[in-house]
Parts: C-alpha cells; sequence; structure tokens
C-alpha cells in the first residue's frame, strides 16, 4: 500500500484494523488490510464495485455473522478490545458502532417508535425521558422541524430524503461512538445528498465516521481521510487533500481522474 | 498517460492544451517583434505588436472559458485537475506577456523620431535575448512536461534580474553624461523592466509546470538579483 508521510501526531485511533482477512466461503475478499479509523474524523473508502470496500465496512460491526461461510481473519481493535474475538457481545458492538444503508430502512411503525425502538432495547427509561430522547435524536438528525407535528405516522410515509435522516436519527439514538454509512445518497436526489453531506459534517463533532461512496466528487467533499481499494487490496490510503490533488499511486490517480478501464 | 474512459474529457484537455500551446507562440513572436522594433525605433512595426496583443487577449478568455466549462461538466480530479488550473494561469501569465509587449511597443511609437547610439541598445537586447529564451525554453517544458527543464527555467531568472541591475547603472551613467539622453534611456530602462517582468513571468509557468508535473509546490526561495530598487548611481561634478 501506498502511503505518505501524514501528519497524525495527536490522532487517536478509534479503530485499528490489522492484517484483515476476509473469505466468502473459500473466496479471498480481503488481503491483509491494515488501516487506521481516527476519532471522529471522516473516512471514506472507495474503489470500482467489488473491490471490497462494503466488505470492510461489515467486518467492522460485524454485519457478516449474519450469514454462513463468511470468516474474517485478523484484528479490529476498537478501543483496545478485538471485536473479532468470538466472546464479543455482537449486540453491544452494533450499538456502538451503528450502520446507515443505501437504500433508507425505516421499520413499518410511527416516526417516533422507529426512533424508541433502539433505545428501549438498551435503556429502561421513563416516558417523559424517552420523549427528549426522541427529540434529540431527530434534532441531530436534521428531520426534527419536518416531523415535529406528525410523530406517529408511518416512517415509510417519509420522503426517501426523509426516510434516510430518520435511519441516521435511528442510529444515533442509541449513542454510538461509529457510524458507517454504507453509501447513503445512492438513492436519493441532489438536495437530499446535500442534506445528508450537511449532516456527516455535524456529527463529526462526536463521532467517528467510515462511509463507502461511488461519487467521488462526495468522498472529497465529506471526507478527512479516504482509503482507495481495489481487487480487495487497499492501495493507498492518505489525507483525502492529497489523494484528490496529487495521489502516490498510479492505480488511485486513474480511478478518480476516470481512466480505469 | 492512458485516455479517459469518457473520450469527449480527452479531448477537452487537449484542445486547452493546444490553445496555450498557441498563446505561447504568439506572446514569443510578440515578445519578439516588440523588441525588435525597439532596436529601431520602428514605429510601424510596433503599432502591428498592439494590433495582435489583441488577439492573444482573445485567446486567453477563450482558454479560460473552457477550462471553466471542464471544470463545471467533469470535476477533474488529480492530475487533471491540476492540469486545468494550469491551464488557466499559464494563460494568465501569456496575456501578462503580451501586455509587457505591447508596453514596449507604445514607447517605440512615444520614442519615433528619437534615433540614438547604437551602444544604448547593447544591453537591453541581451536581456531581451535570455528572457526569450526562458520564454521558450519553459513553454517547451510545459508542452513535454519535463519538470527538469522547467525548474532549469526557474533557476535561471537570476541572470536576467542581476543584468537588470546593472543596465540601471549604466543608463543611469549615460543620462548624467549627457542630458539630452534622458528622454531615451529613461524609455528605454522602463523597456528594461518590462523585459525582466516578462522574465518573472517565465517563472512563474515554471512553477506551474513543476506543480501539474509532481503535484507538489515549489517551496524553496528562488535566487534574486534584481537589486536595482536599492542602487544608486553617485553624481560627479565636473
Amino acid at each position: 500500500m501506498t502511503q505518505t508521510a501524514m501528519n497524525t501526531a495527536g490522532m487517536a485511533e478509534k479503530i485499528s484494523i490489522r492484517n484483515l482477512k476476509f473469505f466468502y466461503g473459500d473466496n479471498l475478499a480481503l488481503k491483509t488490510i491494515n488501516l487506521p479509523l481516527f476519532e471522529k474524523k471522516v473516512t471514506a473508502f472507495i474503489g470500482p464495485s467489488g473491490c471490497g470496500k462494503s466488505t470492510l465496512l461489515r467486518v467492522l460491526n460485524r454485519m457478516y455473522d449474519l450469514y454462513p461461510r463468511q470468516r474474517a481473519e485478523g484484528e479490529v481493535i476498537f478501543d483496545g478490545k478485538n471485536v473479532l474475538d468470538p466472546d464479543q457481545d455482537r449486540n453491544m458492538l452494533r450499538a456502538r458502532v451503528g450502520m446507515v444503508f443505501q437504500k433508507p430502512t425505516p421499520f413499518p411503525m410511527s416516526i417516533y417508535d422507529n426512533i424508541a425502538f433502539g433505545i428501549r432495547l438498551y435503556e429502561n427509561i421513563s416516558r417523559s425521558e424517552m420523549d427528549g430522547r426522541v427529540e434529540a435524536a431527530l434534532t441531530r438528525g436534521a428531520l426534527w422541524n419536518e416531523v415535529k407535528d406528525k410523530l406517529h405516522t408511518s416512517g415509510l410515509s417519509l420522503s426517501g430524503g426523509q426516510q434516510q435522516r430518520l435511519c441516521i436519527a435511528r442510529t444515533i439514538a442509541v449513542r454510538p461512538e461509529v457510524v458507517l454509512f454504507d453509501e447513503p445518497c445512492s438513492a436519493l436526489d441532489p438536495i437530499s445528498t446535500a442534506k445528508i453531506e450537511e449532516l456527516i459534517d455535524e456529527l463529526t463533532t462526536d463521532y467517528t465516521i467510515a462511509i463507502v461512496t461511488h461519487n467521488m466528487q462526495q468522498a472529497a467533499r465529506v471526507s478527512d481521510y479516504t482509503a482507495f481499494m481495489y481487487l480487495g487490496e487497499l492501495i493507498e490510503f492518505d489525507e483525502t487533500t492529497k489523494i484528490f490533488t496529487a495521489p502516490s499511486d498510479k492505480r488511485t490517480q486513474d480511478y478518480i481522474t476516470g481512466r480505469f478501464g | 498517460m492512458s485516455e479517459h474512459i469518457v473520450s469527449k474529457y480527452d479531448e477537452e484537455l487537449n484542445d486547452v492544451a493546444r490553445r496555450i500551446a498557441e498563446m505561447g507562440g504568439m506572446a514569443e513572436r510578440l515578445v519578439d517583434v516588440a523588441v525588435s522594433a525597439l532596436m529601431r525605433v520602428d514605429a510601424e512595426t510596433a503599432r502591428t505588436v498592439i494590433a495582435d496583443d489583441k488577439k492573444l487577449d482573445v485567446l486567453q478568455r477563450e482558454c479560460e472559458e473552457r477550462a471553466i466549462m471542464i471544470i463545471a461538466r467533469r470535476q477533474p480530479m488529480a492530475m487533471d485537475l491540476r492540469e486545468v488550473i494550469a491551464a488557466q494561469r499559464i494563460a494568465s501569465d501569456l496575456e501578462r506577456i503580451g501586455d509587457l509587449a505591447k508596453n514596449i511597443a507604445k514607447r517605440v511609437i512615444a520614442l519615433d523620431g528619437h534615433i540614438q547610439s547604437k551602444r544604448f541598445n547593447t544591453g537591453v537586447e541581451h536581456m531581451a535575448q535570455l528572457s526569450l529564451a526562458q520564454l521558450k525554453d519553459v513553454l517547451d517544458s510545459y508542452a513535454t512536461r519535463d519538470v527538469d527543464q522547467a525548474y532549469q527555467v526557474w533557476k535561471r531568472d537570476e541572470e536576467i534580474d542581476a543584468m537588470y541591475t546593472s543596465l540601471f547603472r549604466e543608463l543611469l551613467t549615460y543620462m548624467m553624461e549627457d542630458p539630452r539622453n534622458i528622454t531615451f534611456c529613461t524609455h528605454l530602462l522602463f523597456c528594461a523592466k518590462n523585459i525582466e517582468r516578462i522574465g518573472d513571468h517565465a517563472t512563474n509557468i515554471a512553477e506551474t509546470v513543476y506543480y501539474v508535473v509532481t503535484g507538489q509546490v515549489l517551496a524553496e526561495d528562488r535566487p534574486k538579483q534584481d537589486e536595482s530598487s536599492t542602487t544608486a548611481v553617485a553624481y560627479e561634478k565636473n
């Protein structure tokens, strides 16, 4: 992997990915990945389809455990503990490492319950306290003003962009430390996309964020660090400004300038 | 470099580069003609420089518009981004070089009829040759993306600066020798300053070429030899 001398002094690694390999059955999908996710920074994963970026994201909260014949080797150190350890409490991990998917996936219940559902799983709080948490999450998700008068209508009645913000609000309602975004805007129009990007920017005050995106300009806009992956390998990891103005590896250059054949 | 998946993108980038080359050739010619008009105090030739400079301005605007269109349409990244930004910078340097040639031409028209001793010209002519060589080299380095050649141009500018300082002293001496030389020598001095500025624009272009190729900014301090602003020649009473 290419990596120039980055100034990472004083930067805490929230998650450290070390010698990570991932298998779909016998198929090696990630080939020895080493990568830090810096605390309260946005790291973007870019690369052509099938390069392993979504797979990498799914390892971070052990989403792959839901599927048979998928396994990971190596270490993903999250606050000093390897999340790949068999004794890792997966539900607790997923509360601390939230995830937002490509297509908005609100639960078929009211807007209020979409938010409250996750909180109830982990905490037993009073009705008034819950009201406060729901409002806080929806405010943080930049959705409160649009839904405050219809909290008890179905989450599915919202527009696509609103649904996606509802999912983000639902994710942060359980107070995670890391939020993973898997192409969060690819099904949204430009205005909704801009709102999500604005939201990601605001979330960095409290959360460590990893985002997979096919939109290069989006990666350039929202992230602090960018990892370029190709055929299951991490090709280059650097500061986003460096990657998009003067990348070190020719493959990175070819991909981001639209020369990949 | 391999080609873009979208071939129209390559065409657009090549088109901008071709226009820069055309502007470069035109700027070189303007400087060359302006200096030779100065050497002969030939107002007729000087007027053609003023007319041709307008064409260079038009080319610069076209170049800029195309670069803006590429940014708007393609959102260039990495080397493509550097390429487009560089084209804009170089086009504006070349446009300025045209203006400086035009300034020389205007002074030639003002001097019309003041035929003076050839000895005054030697220094300016020599400076002009050096500036033109710098301009030619830096345009070559842009065309071939030769970062070493660009670096050499960048380093060599101090020769022009040093020459300008000594020419400044020389012309002051002529003026002190005989007040009738003052008009011609003052105009000549301004022309020399214009030529020195042309050299500076050549070094700007050299820096831009360096940036296009390496993605890095030439950070070290360029050696400076222009001391004319702190130079004086003592007046001795006879």
